[in-house]
């Protein structure tokens, strides 16, 4: 290969010097957002309803857990811009792979509200049907669910479907070794599937100083000869635009890509987490005015892409589901003891038989 | 019936399943073209394709990782961890997707997939090629855990595990790999999946075990034989689930019970079957179920290991201790007395 070839296979891996953005932080549009094409204003219109709906359903989750309704909630606050543009960057025969933090995204994707926070509420560990959803299981072990999706990628792959595999994961989970056994796997096999990095800036209390010293973590791709981009996560117009030609990049077989998005977890960790431990407030504010779903408004209305009448209607809309997502989980659900028998396997062996035997006349002494 | 070593066993195995079944998928280290280090998988690239049998980069983890993503979207990998001690990489993902998976999606999700593990010693292996990992795996619920220790079985248990539902830990003693039978590889006959079975039978004591140590309990009934003691070996064949009515059903009738295994004793899967035999047999013991197993310490260097393996002397130093002497044992104390 000459030196020149050499340059452009390097350079055609690399992501841009400084995140892509469209919308600066007080919503004006930015002068040149790079080579990417802006999302149509219908999508944008789309995007912002669901914003608008995926903000409220975070504070809505974060006030279930002050009234015991929720076992623990990892809020998204901040985050809505990169798991919005996310689920709009795929098509409903993709797969999702998400983490803990990223229960916006499933009710973005259409989720049942209360099947999302299933988990979370302390029923079941999942409450949705990922085959029928094609959303895998909310992944708690760091990075585990990056090479489920390179996987998944391949699989969609042998079958000559054209859907692909999507995995979100954090910053502090690009730490982790499956996540470079994911990114090498994917782009030996070639395999469809986008990683989408959000970087939060935190891991717990971890600061990303002490995850990396890399320039950005989308510089992790090219060592594993995997294409990056790295983009302002709270600009929700750029995150589409990149997601989506990420999208299409892997779609028609020129392999995987990483997308890093720069963002802000503006909650504590959990609402178990104390954040004044570890960052100030001032820092915090800083992030509050570069809020994703105030830029995108600011932005829209700045084009005329939406009018009072489109916010109000998003606001309507949103208070509603969050009435909805209090009924629904207000509803008492009794959890039955014994399905804790029926899928460790296909068919429940001898022992978990007897063990089932054994909870039924304990449960039945104690009724007496 | 031809001789065949388990090793070509587990290589047709896989050659018919790979035939009979276009989801079966085979990959993992140096399975491709070399055939894998021990030659399981030998000309399956060949026959099938880069497609169906391929080299994956060197990554136990994501190998594994690779087989839940496959499985979740309809195939059937069947994976080679190399060596027993480099599974330990992977062992994040076995314990908390491959084994939880269908739990976690109340069945919705199932795993399919065939986890391969050469394991064991006697072969001269040096550090990290000779661990017996089977208890990590046994103590992990939603994992099936699988140990050949005859020729057809390696065949037909393979089989079975590759068609099974649900996950399978595939543990191939790899000391047997080059055991040879006259086997026939097509006729089934009567092996249930899940049930143990009597490789030989006996009404004195019952030794149970599995995988490696089940040569060396025959070995040891074979000798006992000679002195008139007539020992049942009870081989597992499944770990996961365990055929509690097979060992049972044997020790009542013997009253005696010797469990053998090759890894080391603390909290193995020899101290569970002891456990459960006693639970379920009391009335019917003569003497304590008594334990034939490793010694405590990490695997030793080659030149060590036969100080460290329990062979037949072991076993049959447990079968005296079975306490078939205690009536003789008084009379001498009572002579003494008087």
């Amino acid at each position: 290969m000459s030196v020149k070839a050499l340059r452009q296979a390097v350079d055609s891996l690399l992501p841009s010097l400084v995140p892509v953005r469209f919308a600066a932080e007080n919503g004006t549009a930015v002068k040149s957002p790079g080579a990417y094409t802006a999302p149509s204003d219908e999508l944008l219109r789309e995007a912002y309803r669901r914003m608008i709906l995926g903000r409220r359903f975070d504070t809505q989750a974060t006030a279930l857990t002050k009234q015991g309704r929720l076992a623990v909630y990892p809020s998204s606050r901040g985050q809505e811009a990169c798991q919005i543009a996310g689920v709009l960057a795929l098509r409903e025969d993709d797969w999702l792979f998400p983490t803990y933090r990223d229960s916006v995204a499933l009710v973005s994707r259409g989720i049942d509200p209360v099947e999302v926070l299933t988990l979370l509420q302390g029923g079941w560990h999942c409450g949705y049907d990922p085959a029928a959803t094609r959303v895998a299981p909310q992944c708690t072990p760091l990075a585990t669910q990056t090479i489920h999706a390179v996987g998944m990628a391949e699989a969609l792959r042998r079958k000559g479907e054209d859907s692909i595999a999507m995995a979100f994961i954090g910053d502090g989970g690009t730490s982790e070794g499956d996540f470079h056994e994911a990114l090498n796997s994917a782009a030996v096999l070639r395999a469809p599937v986008v990683f989408l990095v959000q970087n939060n800036q935190y891991a717990i209390s971890v600061p990303l100083a002490k995850q990396t010293v890399a320039p950005a973590l989308a510089y992790k791709g090219i060592g594993y000869g995997v294409r990056s981009e790295q983009v302002d996560g709270n600009d929700l117009v750029a995150m589409l635009s990149v997601l989506t030609a990420a999208v299409e990049h892997v779609r028609s077989g020129q392999g995987p890509f990483l997308v890093e998005a720069h963002t802000y977890r503006m909650d504590a960790h959990t609402n178990a987490d104390d954040a004044t431990r570890y960052r100030q407030a001032a820092e915090v504010e800083k992030w509050e005015s570069a809020d994703p779903v105030a830029r995108l408004e600011t932005y829209l209305r700045g084009r005329g892409v939406i009018g009072d009448e489109d916010v109000e209607a998003a606001r309507t809309a949103a208070e509603a589901f969050a009435a909805q997502v209090r009924a629904g989980m207000n509803a008492e659900t009794e959890a039955d003891p014994f399905e804790l028998f029926d899928h460790v396997f296909a068919e429940p062996t001898p022992q978990l038989r007897e063990q089932r035997a054994l909870l039924a006349s304990e449960l039945h002494a104690q009724e007496d | 019936m031809t001789a065949v070593t388990m090793a070509q066993a587990l290589n047709t195995a896989l050659r018919d399943a790979l035939r009979e079944d276009e989801r079966v998928l085979v990959f993992g280290e140096d399975v491709g073209p070399l055939g894998g280090v021990f030659r399981i998988t030998d000309g399956l690239t060949k026959e099938f394709g880069e497609e169906r049998c391929f080299d994956t980069p060197l990554a136990e983890s994501g190998i594994v990782g690779l087989a839940v993503g496959m499985a979740m979207g309809g195939f059937r990998p069947v994976v080679e961890m190399q060596f027993d001690a480099f599974a330990y990489p992977a062992f994040e993902q076995i314990a908390s997707h491959v084994a939880k998976l269908r739990n976690r999606t109340r069945g919705r999700l199932s795993l399919p997939l065939v986890i391969r593990i050469p394991y064991a010693g006697g072969i001269g292996g040096v550090e990290h090629h000779c661990d017996s990992s089977e208890a990590y795996y046994a103590h992990t619920p939603g994992l099936k855990v699988v140990t050949p220790a005859t020729v057809e079985d390696a065949y037909w248990l393979l089989r079975d595990a590759i068609a099974d539902p649900d996950p399978v830990v595939f543990m191939e003693p790899k000391r047997l790999y080059w055991s040879k039978e006259e086997a026939a590889l097509d006729a089934r006959g009567a092996r249930p999946f899940g049930q143990a079975v009597a490789r030989r039978e006996g009404r004195d004591a019952t030794l149970v075990a599995y995988g490696p140590s089940v040569p060396v309990a025959l070995q040891a009934a074979e000798v006992a034989a000679q002195d008139g003691i007539a020992l049942e070996v009870v081989d597992l064949r499944t770990l996961v689930p365990f055929d509690d009515a097979t060992v049972t059903d044997s020790v009542r009738r013997t009253g005696r019970c010797v469990v053998i295994q090759e890894a080391q004793g603390f909290a193995g899967v020899a101290a569970e079957i002891a456990a459960r035999v006693q639970e379920r047999c009391f009335h019917s013991l003569a003497a304590p179920v008594l334990r034939v197993t490793g010694f405590d310490i990490p695997y030793p260097p080659p030149k060590l290991e036969h100080a460290h393996l329990p062979g037949v002397d072991r076993v049959l130093d447990a079968v005296d201790r079975l306490q078939f002497d205690d009536e003789p044992d008084v009379l001498h104390l009572a002579q003494e007395a008087s």
